[in-house]
């Protein structure tokens, strides 16, 4: 289980990612964020988010239209 | 000061549809930890007023699709290829498109321009009024958010010029 959960479906580009940002704010490193978002376009988005951040992306899955991503808070 | 990379924008344009390419970037890129600043001047100057009040207008703008964001699906793919003419002869027509727009922005989740203005205040972003510019189009500074900066192109510069990317828009 991730230690926070954002439930970002329904919202398009760049909220999912800003209300990310958000959140991992919230939590202390290494701890983890699971994202549950509907935007095709946060696939790429979030693998860009984690690099550019050094937050690790752990998970980034799809099923039935959602698109699930597990961050890792940099340390 | 600190090694993040660095955002300047300048923002020239005044309605609802070019008020999103600046606040979009510049929330974004401070949401991956860039110092972000923009430049507001001329048109673009709509985008800090406290009262905000963006139209989009699709006379003249061929590159515009006017479809309807209600009705059952057919009925929303249709593009509604209005004269040039007509357009503006029928009055409130602008009004009415910036109607639909908002509509169409809130169907498909995306972001209004005062939630979007009010992300990039929350994560800092400098915002810099053109003063020239307010002068010239007689407003006041009351008409703008408050924590605005006020100055000119060499105040642009000195931020810009040390920036890692620099757009204007």
């Amino acid at each position: 289980m991730a230690d926070k959960e954002l439930d970002a479906r329904g919202l398009n580009c760049p909220l999912p990612i800003l209300r990310t940002k958000k959140m991992l704010n919230e939590l202390t490193g290494g701890q983890t964020l699971r994202i549950v978002a509907t935007d095709p376009g946060a696939v790429k988005d979030f693998q860009a988010f984690a690099k550019q951040t050094g937050n690790e992306l752990l998970e980034s899955a799809e099923a039935n239209g959602e698109y699930t991503f597990v961050l890792k808070k940099k340390a | 000061m600190s090694e993040a990379k660095k955002l300047a924008i300048i923002a020239t344009k005044g309605t609802l549809d070019w008020a999103y390419p600046p606040f979009i970037l510049a929330s974004t890129a401070a949401a991956l930890g860039y110092d972000v600043q923009v430049f507001f001047t001329f048109y673009g100057l709509q985008l800090l007023r406290k009262k905000l009040d963006l139209k989009v207008s699709p006379l003249g703008n061929p590159g515009m699709p006017m479809k309807m964001p209600f009705g059952p699906k057919w009925f929303k793919g249709i593009n509604w290829n209005i004269p040039n003419l007509v357009q503006s002869l029928v009055p409130g027509y602008e009004s009415l498109a910036t109607t639909l727009m908002k509509q169409t922005v809130k169907n498909n989740g995306v972001a209004s321009i005062p939630d979007l203005r009010e992300l990039c205040r929350e994560a800092e972003v400098k915002f810099i009024a053109c003063q020239m510019t307010v002068e010239l189009f007689g407003f006041n500074h009351s008409d703008f958010i408050d924590g605005l900066e006020f100055g000119g192109a060499a105040t642009f510069f000195e931020f810009a010029g040390e920036s890692d990317i620099c757009l204007f828009i």
